[in-house]
């Protein structure tokens, strides 16, 4: 049996563990063999926990064995390398943070925890997870698990690659432009974006506070609600977290099987000249799948989606310039050789950082800087707001929207690194969801003719995660793209 | 100095008296080893986030009250950017846009001259790290980091050291009386940055700011603004310019200089906080809170000279302390005689918490006591020295003045067949003075009631005593 | 998607801004950053073609208010904790190098 272990997904592992056909200490060792004989294709691990796993993949099914009948108790999951477990290290991707080694855990990790879960690896981001590839990460490019020539997308590029390639049956990961849901639909796989604030971001490395969202990667919509169910909710040590309760909404996402009674957008905005043809078909097709479901598809305007890439390359960055000032070698981290205080800053700064965090650090200073905050910052805040209300308004008299997630399937290693606008542009139908602190959804709708996978885009209202989730279960329920593996 | 006029702003930070910190739930306040009252959050480490003390907000906004500023019913955080390596995160949770508290005024009083000293906003932030710098390197010190405070920002209003002194006392003295801080200055609890500027006499636009960081002590900070004012007067009188720029204090060397900083020191790049959610306040909180305040000792100073009819100088010794004013005023609400409560107060009841070191709370007698008391001498039950003898025993041990009286058989004596037989015995004891008496040396008096005190062992009533004397003598 | 920027777009003062930013730039690395940012900045500048008056400013995302904690202390960081990642730790304390005023 152990052959197959590493194929079940995060429900399935629960299910063989409950049912006692599979032990935790066997499912981790099929996931450390597997990630062993594909890391050195895909590079999509920053850390293997080796050492401890299989003590704490025994322990759970000590306690299973003892009476313990918590029903994610051994369950292994990849956990996305900006995100704090205490005791394992936490490099963002990034040099800066080479060898440090998180003090706590996150919010979302301490959920987990508690949940019985087994933190088996983690996995590579684009640096602080700005970027849209994970080529930016200075622990190497990770290659997509469908075509190694491919990035995976980014930033949450490793966790989207590691599902894909079954070497965890879930991941955690962030967005904060498109990160969650943009590898997901590069790798085949499924990706939740929570409404901002559903979430306890609480212990994940900030990239920009108001953006950040942490969301799972699984192989389903079943087994991604599984983990959001886990995860989500009020935190005390988040201040942003909502107070609302969160709902258990598993058995209806299971139950799930059409969209009758449902009324989805189509924003004119999300298909224009520049989506790759056969992104457009297949987002199409998926489209009339949902109609056939029994949903009402009609057609709604975003008149401002097309400010939200410049308003998002303002804000964020300058969210970032202040998030990532801490990173200055006092406390940990890289510090840099340096005869005074100030060298030894500037030092630090140009030798742990890459070009990407470089280029976003000052671009974020540049804009929040005296003489031009008002024509860049505040302006941007502005927009904001008017991106808000597009979605207001489409949200008023439909459940949600429909649309492509990426603008092409994966594109090569190297095509975009040196135009950084071509690679923004990669989150145009992404980043307007974490600007509106709604929820979106990725799920796998097809491959191209070239064997890429696409993601049809569910964006719902704030706190209607429930209601993406239902809708992107009834359509894998009819459908049959995310079982597809790649084959490496 | 007389042909320029002075106009001199302060930013005074005051550290909060708070248990915890601003966004953490470490303890504040903590002295001892360095680095042990330190968490991810005041530490800046990767992930942590700040969670708003709702303790400090109410200080914050009480503060506020007390000095007449409008109350925002939303107020913001926002990210002050510079590197430095006291401030973890590199950036201090601040407020810019959207302060706590706008407004409000403070009444300063120097040399009997009132002045109204205008406040432009309290705004909450979060204290600094503390850094030691050594000959070759620097060390830090979290624990003080995040500690709480409140900045509270003023007008140029204040024309000379004397008065900038004054407003830092009368507002020392208010956030020590509403319990808002202890504004302990040894332990950097207020420091101020010092604003000044000159100007010609008849004119009125400011002259150029010179800003003096840092400053801790009240002292440091008169000596620094005299030197200030007089240097930049002498900078304009030789002809020379002023430059807007900021400037340390030499405690030592007792000269202001100027700070070496780069020129983008001060682009502070602030934004909104996005990991704080908006202070938002309903008016009925803010009523709640305004009902906590205290009367403020100004407030009450008027009222004690109004209502109780006491001098200037009582109120002064009375109000210094809220519990001793408390005390007082207890005292005085169930006596018919308030001077008499006040003399016994500032006399016999400090002098025996000073004595022992204590403070009001320890004392044994309460006001109803010490009322007592007074009643029972001024109905002449007991005289004074007796009267001494009851408060120590109430002091120590509480209880009721009448009782204490009777235990020590201490009532006076009035009888008037008894002193008449004490004065009989002191004139025929002492026929000398009696004579001299007669005689119309009327300072031979008080010699013979003396002598009837000590035969009545301190009990006769003196003035009783005084008039049968005279009886006899005349007799 | 191809987009076509202003011509008058801002140019930034790259080391000036890398210097508030406390990042050292080689001269190469300034040279190519001027390029790539110039770009980003016309890009970005496309929203300066829109009628932002009278829009009020998205500046809090969340939907939570107040969110106060109660003045109660909890333990913190064991010290060992606190400085097992420091770079250079000295008595219980961080250490840097000299600050120069
Ligand atoms: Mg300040
Ligand atoms: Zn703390």
């Amino acid at each position: 049996m152990s052959a197959d272990l590493h194929d079940l997904g995060f429900l399935e592992v629960a299910e063989a563990l409950t049912q006692k056909r599979a032990s935790s200490e066997e499912l981790t060792m099929a996931l450390l063999a597997r990630s062993e004989e594909l890391e050195s294709k895909l590079n999509s691990l920053t850390w293997f926990n080796r050492e401890a796993v299989l003590a704490e993949a025994r322990a759970a099914d000590a306690a299973r064995a003892a009476g313990d009948n918590r029903p994610y108790l051994g369950v292994p999951i990849a956990i996305k390398d900006l995100l704090n477990v205490k005791g394992q290290p936490c490099t963002a991707g990034s040099r800066i943070l080479k060898g440090y080694v998180a003090p706590y855990d996150a919010t979302v990790i301490a959920r987990l925890r508690a949940a019985g879960c087994v933190f088996v690896s983690r996995t590579n981001t684009d640096e602080f997870a700005m970027g849209g590839s994970t080529e930016t990460s200075a622990y190497g490019t990770t290659r997509n698990p469908w075509d190694t020539d491919r990035v995976p997308g980014g930033s949450s590029g490793g966790s989207a690659a590691a599902v894909a390639a079954r070497l965890a049956p879930a991941a955690l990961a962030s967005d904060t432009g498109g990160s969650i849901r943009q590898p997901a639909a590069f790798c085949g796989v499924t990706g939740l974006k929570p409404t901002y604030g559903r979430v306890s971001r609480y212990g994940c490395t900030a990239f920009a506070s108001s953006l950040d969202q942490i969301g799972p990667i699984a192989r389903s919509v079943e087994d991604a609600t599984a983990v959001y169910q886990v995860i989500a909710g009020l935190d005390p040590h988040d201040s942003t977290t909502a107070a609302r309760p969160v709902d258990d909404c598993l058995p209806n996402v299971r139950a799930a099987r059409d969209l009758k009674g449902l009324k989805l957008g189509l924003p004119k905005e999300y298909f224009v000249d520049g989506l790759h043809p056969e992104v457009e078909q297949l987002t199409r097709a998926a489209v009339a799948q949902c109609r056939a479901l029994g949903a009402e598809i009609v057609d709604v305007e975003l008149p401002h989606s097309k400010y939200g890439i410049a308003c998002y390359y303002v804000l964020a960055p300058a969210e970032a310039s202040a998030n990532l000032a801490r990173y200055d070698g006092v406390r940990y981290g890289f510090r840099a050789e340096a005869e005074d205080l100030q060298e030894m800053y500037e030092q630090t700064r140009a030798q742990g950082f890459g070009a990407e965090v470089k280029r976003r650090v000052i671009l974020g200073t540049y804009v929040l800087s005296s003489g031009f905050h008002d024509a860049y910052y505040l302006r941007a805040q502005k927009v904001r707001t008017l991106i808000r209300r597009d979605f207001d308004r489409v949200f008023a008299r439909c459940d949600a929207i429909l649309g492509p997630v990426t603008p092409s399937p994966a594109f090569r290693v190297g095509e975009k690194t040196a135009d950084p606008v071509q690679m923004y542009l990669g989150d145009i139908f992404t980043a307007n969801v974490n600007l509106a602190g709604i929820c979106g959804l990725s799920v796998p709708c097809g491959f191209t003719t070239g064997g890429l996978p696409a993601g049809l885009h569910i964006i719902g209202p704030a706190f209607a995660d429930a209601r993406i989730l239902q809708i992107g279960a009834a359509y894998q329920h009819a459908t049959e793209w995310h079982k597809q593996q790649p084959k490496i | 100095m007389n042909d320029f006029i002075a106009s001199i702003g302060l930013e005074v930070h005051v550290q909060l008296k708070t248990r915890t910190k601003l966004f953490c739930a470490f303890p504040a306040h903590e002295e001892g080893d360095p680095n042990v009252a330190v968490c991810p959050v005041c530490l800046g480490l990767p992930g942590a986030m700040p969670v708003m003390n709702g303790e400090a907000i109410r200080q914050t906004v009480k503060t506020g009250l007390m000095i007449g500023s409008r109350i925002a019913l939303r107020s913001t955080f926002d990210r002050k950017n510079y590197f430095y390596p006291d401030m973890p995160k590199n950036f201090q949770i601040s407020q810019q846009a959207a302060p706590l508290c706008l407004g409000g005024a403070v009444e300063i009083d120097v040399g009997g001259q009132p002045k109204t000293i205008r406040v432009n906003h309290i705004h909450q932030e979060e204290d600094a790290a503390k850094i030691t710098h050594l000959e070759n390197s620097s060390e830090i010190d979290f624990n003080r980091a995040s500690t709480p405070l409140m900045e509270l920002v003023t007008e140029p209003d204040m024309a000379s050291p004397d008065e900038a002194m004054a407003f830092l006392i009368a507002l020392k003295e208010m956030l020590i009386y509403a319990g808002i801080s202890d504004c302990n200055l040894e332990l950097g609890q207020v420091r101020c940055d010092v604003n000044s500027s000159v100007r010609p006499a008849g004119t009125d636009l400011l002259g150029v700011k010179c800003e003096i960081k840092n400053m801790n002590t009240f002292k440091g900070i008169h000596r620094a603004l005299t030197y200030e004012l007089a240097r930049q007067v002498e900078v304009l009188r030789s002809g020379g310019m002023l430059v807007q720029e900021t400037r340390r204090w030499d405690d030592e060397a007792g000269v202001t200089l100027p700070m070496r900083s780069k020129e983008y020191a001060h682009d502070y790049r602030y934004f909104p906080e996005p990991d704080l959610p908006p202070v938002v306040l309903d008016a009925a909180t803010v009523e709640a809170w305004r009902a906590e305040l205290p009367e403020l000792p100004a407030v009450k100073r008027a009222r004690f000279i109004r209502d109780y009819g006491l001098p200037e100088y009582d109120v002064g010794v009375l109000t210094a302390d809220q519990a001793l004013a408390e005390f007082f005023e207890a005292a005085a609400q169930q006596s018919k005689n308030c001077k008499a409560v006040s003399n016994w107060v500032m006399g016999e009841l400090l002098r025996a918490l000073g004595e022992q070191g204590l403070g009001i709370a320890d004392a044994k007698i309460t006001p109803r006591a010490l009322a007592a008391l007074i009643a029972l001498v001024d109905a002449k039950t007991i005289n004074m020295p007796a009267a001494k003898e009851v408060f120590q025993v109430l002091f120590e041990k509480g209880g009721d003045p009448a009782a204490v009286v009777k235990e020590k058989g201490l009532a006076q004596v009035s009888d008037a067949g008894a002193i008449d037989g004490f004065a009989e015995r002191a004139i025929a004891a002492n026929e000398k003075v009696a004579a001299e008496f007669r005689g119309g040396k009327e300072t031979a008096l008080m010699f013979l009631v003396g002598q009837v005190m000590k035969l009545s062992r301190g009990k006769a009533n003196p003035q009783l005593a005084a008039e049968a004397l005279r009886r006899k003598l005349r007799g | 998607m191809a987009m076509r920027f202003s011509e008058n777009a801002d140019r930034m003062d790259v080391r000036y801004v890398a210097g508030l930013a406390r990042i050292a730039l080689s001269d190469a690395e300034a040279a190519r950053l001027q390029g790539q940012l110039d770009d980003i900045l016309a890009f970005v500048g496309e929203l300066k073609k829109l009628d932002v008056s009278g829009v009020e400013v998205t500046d809090v995302a969340t939907e939570a208010q107040n969110a106060w904690r109660a003045d109660v202390p909890i333990a913190g960081l064991e010290r060992e904790a606190t400085l097992a990642n420091a770079p250079l730790a000295r008595h219980g304390q961080f250490v840097v190098p000299k600050v120069i005023e």
